[in-house]
């Protein structure tokens, strides 16, 4: 996959056109990629630099002095609830995703496995909630969420968001291409319906389980909307209704703003690093994105 | 490895069971017979469909009865009005507006997106060093928030000032720094909104042209050149775009759902002012700013749900959208 597909044939001796070709190509490559790092850089080098620095008449590409100092400035500045909110965002980023994969997994298992008489009917009032985009239904929500008590509560950022139709109809798709012969093999060895799922099943699909995690993960941790209108309270604040409260309305050290905004995509940097074949595959496989 | 995905059942391998393999399978069904599966679909399927009940219907269905009704600071209607709040927000303008807004902005974000991805894509994907590299860099924004990518640009790319960058980069050419956010004319807040989108949005889009182009047959080219066509343009415009057209299709309905569904930069980046709100920022000051009107919140989220869906089931008509053409 990495050398065969150019669209060159083997074999066939280089033009000098090809070859300027082939340079231009990398050229471009190079440009843009510098362009896309830009703004990485600049949160880095704004953490790491004063106010002045920043807000300089004489713009630096390269900051001076790099003041290191700034991040325990941050974390124990008691006007900027960075730990608090990084803790609150993991806490939603792992369980949300954990939840979401548990109750979707299952759902979708039944729908593509277990013969039931209205399965098809069931599956169409799941069909039918993917038309209606989540972003919207944040109204109606918000009522619901707030008459059962749970505005600024970890619940409320939580519970709504694990019934997702679109990932239980990935599963059910994923699960109708499970290989049958397994599932009948640990039935003739004598395991029921659940344990067959979580002897045989779950643990020879982790490789969709981990892509579906992955991204499901970084939609968490990224959320803004939901967080935003259910966080009214600061001990309930994510980490991005955190930066964008001090973006819009308070005043905050500048510098102290893009450190904590650095620091709040730290995870997910390591996420991309780490798992990036899971995540590649997910989004090849399934083209989500919340 | 196929992307289907966004589609409905494809044919062959992993389509719905017919009625006869239904039957089939139910008698053969790990000896509980029917009453036992009926048990364990619920045991599997139960919880999810109990919280799709409570959290998806129960709220949809609740907002459409607020629709009808005055409901301002309570979640609970005090005044039946009818259709008087489908009315007003239809008509008093700052709605209509939001609307107007998303479709400039889907017009604009939508070709571009799908140009700049298919070429970055076409790029890493004739690339022989260094692929996983650039196919890396081009994806990593992804991982950022828009929050945090509005913060970039607001304060530090396009800041009004002299020492934001694109002002800093303009005053080498010897050009006057602009205000790039806080006016209406000339909009140069569009510049802001897009470039932000697109650095956020272009790797995700990329991904899924790569994953489709790798899956067309080489033998497709060799064939053409053989019968004389040039790699290039010509190759492109007859092989290469006609075989990437159902990943295009996926590709566009996803850019505009995601382009209705703006909310974050614009908050951002154009806190408390009137223009350039898109829809859900609009229901969000109407519904949990000050007055907190749910009546006109609720009506306004289901116009706006009714026209996605309608949207949706447009583009599948159109396009085939669905179905398996390969």
């Amino acid at each position: 996959m990495a050398t065969s597909s150019t669209t060159h044939v083997r074999g066939r001796p280089r033009t000098v056109s090809e070859r300027a070709g082939s340079v231009a190509l990398y050229t471009v490559a190079v440009v843009v990629a510098l362009l896309f790092l830009v703004p990485f850089y600049l949160l880095i080098r704004n953490s790491l630099a004063t106010d002045a620095d920043i807000t300089g008449a004489n713009w630096k590409f390269f900051p001076t002095v790099l003041h290191w100092e700034n991040i325990p400035e941050l974390f124990n500045d008691p006007a900027v609830p960075m730990a608090r909110s990084m803790w609150n965002s993991l806490v939603v980023g792992v369980l949300g995703t954990a939840g979401q994969l548990l109750v979707c997994s299952l759902a979708g298992y039944a729908l593509a496995r277990v013969p039931y008489r209205h399965a098809n009917k069931i599956f169409y009032a799941v069909l039918a909630t993917l038309m209606i985009p989540s972003a919207v239904t944040f109204v109606p929500s918000f009522v619901l969420v707030s008459s059962l008590g749970w505005v600024s509560s970890l619940q409320g950022l939580i519970v709504p968001g694990l019934f997702s139709g679109f990932t239980a109809f990935l599963f059910r798709q994923y699960f109708l291409g499970f290989p049958k012969e397994l599932e009948e093999a640990a039935r003739i060895d004598g395991l029921g319906s659940w344990g067959t799922y979580w002897r045989i099943v779950v643990p020879n699909s982790t490789g969709f389980f981990s892509a579906i995690a992955v991204i499901t993960f970084i939609t968490n941790w990224n959320a803004f909307l939901w967080p935003l209108v259910i966080g009214q309270d600061q001990s309930s604040w994510t980490v991005q209704v955190a930066l964008s409260t001090f973006t819009t309305a308070q005043t905050v050290n500048i510098h102290e703003l893009f450190l904590a905004a650095s620091v709040s995509i730290l995870p997910l940097v390591l996420v991309f690093l780490f798992l990036q074949r899971y995540l590649v595959e997910g989004v090849a496989h399934t083209g989500i994105k919340g | 490895m196929t992307t289907t995905t966004t589609g409905g059942a494809r044919p062959g391998a992993t389509a719905p069971p017919g009625p006869a393999a239904k039957a089939k399978a139910k008698a053969r069904h790990d000896g509980h017979g029917v009453r036992g599966s009926t048990r364990t679909f619920w045991l599997f399927a139960g919880p999810f469909l109990a919280g799709l009940l409570l959290f998806v219907y129960v709220p949809v269905g609740w907002s459409f009865y607020l629709s009808l009704f005055q409901a301002q600071n309570t979640v609970a209607p005090t005044k039946f009005v009818g259709l008087d709040n489908y009315a007003d927000i239809l008509t008093e303008g700052p709605f209509t507006d939001s609307l107007w807004t998303f479709t400039l902005f889907a017009l604009i974000v939508v070709p571009l997106t799908y140009v700049l991805a298919l070429a970055l894509a076409l790029l890493v994907h004739r690339i022989s060093v260094a692929r996983a590299f650039f196919r890396s860099v081009f994806f990593i924004p992804t991982a950022c928030s828009y929050v945090v990518a509005s913060m970039v640009w607001k304060l530090s790319i396009f800041n009004g000032v002299r020492f934001g960058l694109a002002n800093t980069v303009l005053g080498w050419f010897g050009i006057e720094p602009i205000a790039w956010i806080g006016t209406v004319s000339p909009p140069w807040y569009w510049m802001v909104l897009v470039t932000l989108r697109l650095w956020l949005q272009l790797g995700f889009y990329m991904i899924l042209f790569l994953a489709a182009l790798q899956q067309i047959p080489k033998e497709l080219y060799e064939a053409a050149w053989t019968d004389g066509a040039r790699p290039g343009w010509q190759t492109f415009r007859h092989i290469t775009l006609p075989q990437l057209r159902t990943t295009s299709v996926a590709v566009v309905l996803l850019m505009l759902i995601a382009a209705y569904q703006a909310f974050d930069e614009f908050y951002n980046l154009l806190p408390n002012t009137p223009y350039a709100r898109p829809p859900l920022v609009y229901l969000y000051y109407t519904a949990l700013g000050q007055g907190q009107d749910f009546g006109h919140g609720s009506a306004g989220a289901l116009v706006l749900s009714a026209l996605i869906t309608m949207v949706t089931l447009l583009q599948g008509r159109i396009f085939g959208f669905g179905k398996a053409d390969r």
